[in-house]
């Protein structure tokens, strides 16, 4: 009869050992240690493993970074700052939405930060605004986030869908050909750049001549290039992502597509291009960010950072999760509060410093639709640089204001709760 | 008289779960979880353990359940209840209908086509996306408080009420499950377990026990899906991919699944230890992977019968 | 419209034999001990990444003959410790502990070769088309066909020429008979298993050759494979054959009529045959 109180005694005592080592944890730092105060949680809900666990890693390189400046320049509101990271997996918005739930609930976050999954942001966005926490979306693109389905408490900073399809179109019509066909993946972020390409092309004369939407994942692209090839498009559209974009890219370039018609896109990464043999580094695409912009003041200092970190240099996904974690630092310093409500009326309308931001022109969230407006790089991928990871060529920057929706466009009708 | 005991720790430890979650480092939808998957994996070891017939293929009667209950809640009335119900009976009706093409299969050959049949409601949740909203799983709706006639169960803003809610269903599943196991119904299919050429010289009807078993299972699995979606406020395709699936069969052989109580065992310690190593390494696929090889190597009667089998080594 | 056709059915034949490869490897293992094996796929990526983490010393070719044999052995050796260990067991716990395996085998490669795609590099005298109308015969896919008729043909000459391949044919019909005729039915396990992980592990580079290299490589075609081994009949090598090119010129045609059906049809075509053959199209009855 003492057994029932073996399990609870061992759950006791193992909860007493691990408040103790967490004591010891957040003890260890010195800095922390002198002030005695609880530092400030950042949730970190991203991908780790599946297919974009490459992407997710790089958010998670530039975050780190980002913590280790804010900490090296006094913290947020003077206290130190701690990321605690949650694998959200690439595609399971399920896991994506427990995660969130977790950190919010149990580690009680200050903020949240994901996700690059564009429908598992979406899906976390619906979280965080129920709880009613400040949450920065680093890189999941889809229209809704800023758009249809946006809200007080969500920021993101990479772009939206249509600012991809507006910044790469005239270039492509122009320098190409109008005729389209659009390999597009099969989910929120696929069907929002489609769109936005569509409407794009329509304004400069383009049409589309088909399109296919293919699964998250799938591995042979042979038989929508055959069909996308027998369509006579000038232009096959690759808006998959990830290791879709790097199966359907090579398979096109080995049945010799490149040489009869463009293949290009709106989106594209350099871990993508990293990914491709160098006869598949081809098309006209748009950069979000790129490292080699030797103009532009505090960048090779970033660069350098990230080097010294991973020995390779910064994505525009680094730069994403290092802007992303430095917003928040920004929002809670200006609005000297935590407060997400404060918080979240200071970083509407923010302009990001040039150390953050990081690019040719200003970037700053816009106040109605909470989208970061940045600077977009359109370019050729090329084989060959003048360094082994200089793989894309910039021929046109546009700035996002340019390509950005207006907020009535974009469907954004945003409510505020009551100040409290 | 032990077992009453166990039963008795049991539901007090869940009955109270919500109060002392949160204490041990958990979080109130955790213990949803626990019971949710707890019961779906009850629900397969219906068929697996009792019945002796391996499905692999259990997901795709979870996830109709989900969709069931996110479609009627999102497209057709606003009401909880309304949206279990048809979930529940879509799993079923499914269950049924593929059941009885596969019952003369076995073993192997069994498990192969339920994850065959299974995938095929996969894709069916993943390409349609009009319907079920594809990838992107189906948002927009929520669960509804739930009128009682006298009183308003608000399982939408309060955490505990929805903690309780599900509880309730997992009393009356469990109580049903054990009741048809005690009496000659599950009798036969311990019968068949053990010698099925035997039971079917005795006259006994295999197909029919063995097809009644899988609708059984399947409408707790459905129920199990239905509830599961509702603690996520969110349905996924992936609740009806074959690796769910094996997920429950761990579940069942991990806790025990010669044991009425094992699954739940089982679901309780995959959903905690996931949920612990997720967020504390980016491996934590290999640490489950291990955990599956060494129960199978070192455990392979799960908690409930590797605990039993050292009380009787050691009197 | 009769050319995209096809088109597609040359080119879901490229695929078909893809999924054959695999499903081979599959088949010989499941005939002969019954257990499934859920890592095939983690094998292939292995194989795959074998083959990358070769090709600067040895070349193409040479990690074309290698990787497959190293990867074959590493079967061995998880046969000889995990595998072996199951057999006369409930099917369950091979699908199980394989499972496990395959996530094991996922994170591992992501552990060692990181998660970043890798590029995977192919000779220039397989890259090109090999005309301008029949864009989509390449050099690579025609080399890969004739590698896996090649690998197919040899597999069913050792099977049926050699003593080890007929002694794993009647181990097949009947394993306990050929150990009572003196057969050493562990070693049979044994090198049947490594036979079975060779072909994943050729499959392995020749995708890495078509697809990008990353550690999901080998999940996505695990499944096809199981479809094909059903649709072909559990027990027979050549319904496996048979059945792997089906499906994949089965998915390739549906691309053109109905495209968001093209994961789902071999499912459809499963449950179909299923419903008029209950044993596949040419499995025996009687086993399993």
């Amino acid at each position: 009869m003492k057994k029932p109180s073996t399990p609870t005694a061992m759950t006791r005592r193992t909860v007493i050992k691990a408040a103790a080592a967490a004591g010891a944890a957040l003890l260890a730092p010195p800095i922390i240690k002198a002030r005695g105060e609880e530092p400030i949680k950042i949730g970190l809900d991203n991908p780790l493993t599946g297919t974009y666990a490459a992407l997710g890693k790089n958010e998670l390189v530039g975050a780190q970074l980002a913590i280790e400046q804010i900490n090296a320049k006094g913290g947020i509101l003077g206290r130190q700052v701690q990321l605690l990271v949650e694998d959200s997996t690439s595609g399971e918005a399920g896991t994506a939405v427990q995660k969130a739930r977790k950190l919010i609930e149990r580690d009680q976050v200050n903020f949240l930060v994901g996700n690059v999954n564009s429908a598992l942001a979406l899906a976390m966005a619906g979280v965080s605004n129920e709880k009613g926490v400040l949450h920065i979306v680093p890189g999941g693109h889809t229209d809704g986030i800023t758009g249809s389905s946006c809200h007080w408490n969500v920021f993101r900073v990479c772009n939206t869908t249509t600012m991809e399809a507006n910044a790469v179109s005239s270039a492509l019509l122009k320098n190409i050909g109008k005729k389209w066909y659009y390999i597009t993946p099969d989910y929120a972020f696929g069907h929002t750049l489609q769109e936005g390409l569509e409407k794009a092309a329509a304004k400069g004369g383009g049409t589309k001549v088909g399109g296919d939407l293919t699964p998250l994942g799938t591995t042979d692209f042979s038989s929508y290039l055959i069909k996308a090839q027998s369509a006579n498009p000038d232009v096959i559209m690759f808006l998959v992502q990830g290791d879709d974009m790097i199966n359907a890219l090579k398979q096109a370039v080995q049945f010799g597509l490149d040489k009869r018609l463009h293949l290009g896109g709106a989106q594209q990464e350099l871990e993508s291009l990293l990914g491709l043999p160098p006869e598949a580094r081809i098309g006209t695409w748009v950069f979000e960010w790129y490292w080699k912009q030797p103009d532009v003041p505090h960048v090779k200092e970033f660069v350098a950072a990230i080097k010294k970190k991973t020995g390779k240099v910064p994505t525009a996904r680094t730069w994403f999760g290092h802007a992303s974690i430095w917003s928040c630092a920004l929002a809670a310093n200006q609005a000297k509060s935590l407060n997400a409500l404060k918080m979240a009326k200071a970083l509407g309308g923010m302009k990001l410093p040039p150390e953050v931001g990081l690019m040719p022109n200003e970037a700053y969230f816009h106040e109605k639709t909470h989208q970061l407006i940045t600077t977009l790089y359109v370019g050729n991928a090329q084989a060959k640089g003048s360094e082994p990871e200089d793989l894309f060529n910039v021929t046109q920057l546009v700035k996002g204001a340019d390509a950005a929706a207006s907020p009535e466009e974009a469907g954004c009708k945003m409510t505020w709760p009551s100040a409290t | 008289m032990r077992k009453h005991w166990g039963s008795g720790v049991i539901w007090l430890l869940l009955f109270t779960m919500p109060f002392w979650m949160l204490a041990v480092g958990g979080y109130t939808e955790l213990a949803a979880r626990i019971v949710v998957l707890g019961l779906a994996a009850m629900a397969l070891n219906f068929l697996l353990g009792f019945t002796g017939v391996l499905s692999f293929g259990h997901a795709a009667y979870f996830g109709l359940g989900a969709y069931g209950v996110g479609m009627t809640i999102k497209y057709l009335f606003p009401s909880t209840a309304a949206g279990v119900v048809i979930g529940v009976a879509a799993g079923t009706l499914a269950g049924a209908i593929i059941g009885a093409l596969i019952v003369k299969l076995r073993g192997v050959y069994f498990a192969m086509v339920t994850i065959a049949f299974g995938q095929v409601f996969y894709f069916i949740a993943f390409r349609w996306n009009s319907v079920t909203g594809g990838d992107d799983g189906l948002t927009g709706w929520g669960r509804q408080p739930i009128n009682l006639g006298f009183t308003t169960l608000d399982i939408q803003g309060n955490d505990k009420a929805f903690y309780y809610f599900v509880l309730a269903l997992f009393t009356i599943s469990v109580a049903v499950m054990a009741l048809l196991l005690r009496g000659p119904f599950g009798r036969t299919l311990l019968a068949i377990r053990e010698n099925e050429r035997r039971a079917r010289f005795l006259g006994i009807p295999i197909e029919l026990h063995i097809w009644l078993s899988f609708v059984i299972s399947c409408f707790f699995a459905s129920l199990a899906g239905a509830l599961f979606a509702l603690v996520n406020n969110f349905t996924d395709p992936r609740f009806l991919r074959w690796d769910q699936s094996g997920t429950f069969v761990i579940m069942a052989v991990m806790g025990g699944m010669r044991s009425f109580w094992g699954p739940l065992m089982g679901a309780t310690v995959y959903v905690l230890l996931q949920d612990y190593l997720s967020s504390h390494t980016e491996n934590w696929m290999s640490f489950v992977g291990l955990v599956f090889v060494l129960v199978v190597l070192f455990f392979p009667r799960g908690i409930v019968g590797t605990a039993r089998t050292r009380t009787v080594a050691e009197p | 419209m009769t050319q995209l056709i096809l088109f597609n059915v040359f080119n879901g034949l490229v695929v078909g034999a893809f999924y054959a490869l695999m499903a081979l490897g599959l088949s010989l293992i499941l005939n002969l001990t019954g257990v499934i094996n859920f890592a095939h796929g983690g094998f292939l990526a292995l194989g795959a990444y074998i083959a990358y983490t070769l090709l600067p010393y040895v070349g193409f070719w040479g990690a074309l003959v290698i990787a497959p044999v190293l990867t074959a052995l590493v079967g061995i050796v998880v046969e000889r410790v995990l595998i072996r260990r199951l057999y006369g067991r409930d099917p369950l716990y091979s699908l199980l502990l394989t499972f496990g395996l395959a996530f094991i085998f996922e994170d591992g490669t992501r552990f060692i070769w990181g998660a970043q795609s890798v590029p995977y590099q192919i000779p220039a005298s397989l890259t090109t088309a090999l005309s301008p109308s029949l864009f989509f015969l390449t050099g690579y896919r025609v080399f890969m066909v004739v590698l896996v008729a090649a690998a197919v043909a040899g597999l069913f000459l050792l099977l049926t020429r050699t003593r080890l391949g007929m002694r794993i044919r009647a181990g097949t019909l009947d394993l306990e008979t050929v150990s009572v005729l003196g057969v050493n039915v562990r070693i049979l396990r044994n090198l049947n298993f490594g036979l079975g992980i060779y072909l994943a592990g050729l499959a392995g580079v020749l995708a890495a050759g078509m697809l990008g290299l990353q550690p999901t490589i080998g999940t996505s075609l695990i499944m096809p494979s199981f479809v094909a081994i059903i649709v072909g009949g559990l027990g027979s090598l050549p319904g496996t054959l048979l059945g792997g090119i089906l499906i994949g010129v089965a998915s390739g045609v549906t691309t053109v009529f109905f495209p968001s059906a093209t994961e789902a049809v071999m499912y459809v075509m499963m449950g179909i045959v299923l419903l008029v053959l209950p044993r596949g199209l040419l499995g025996e009855e009687g086993r399993f």
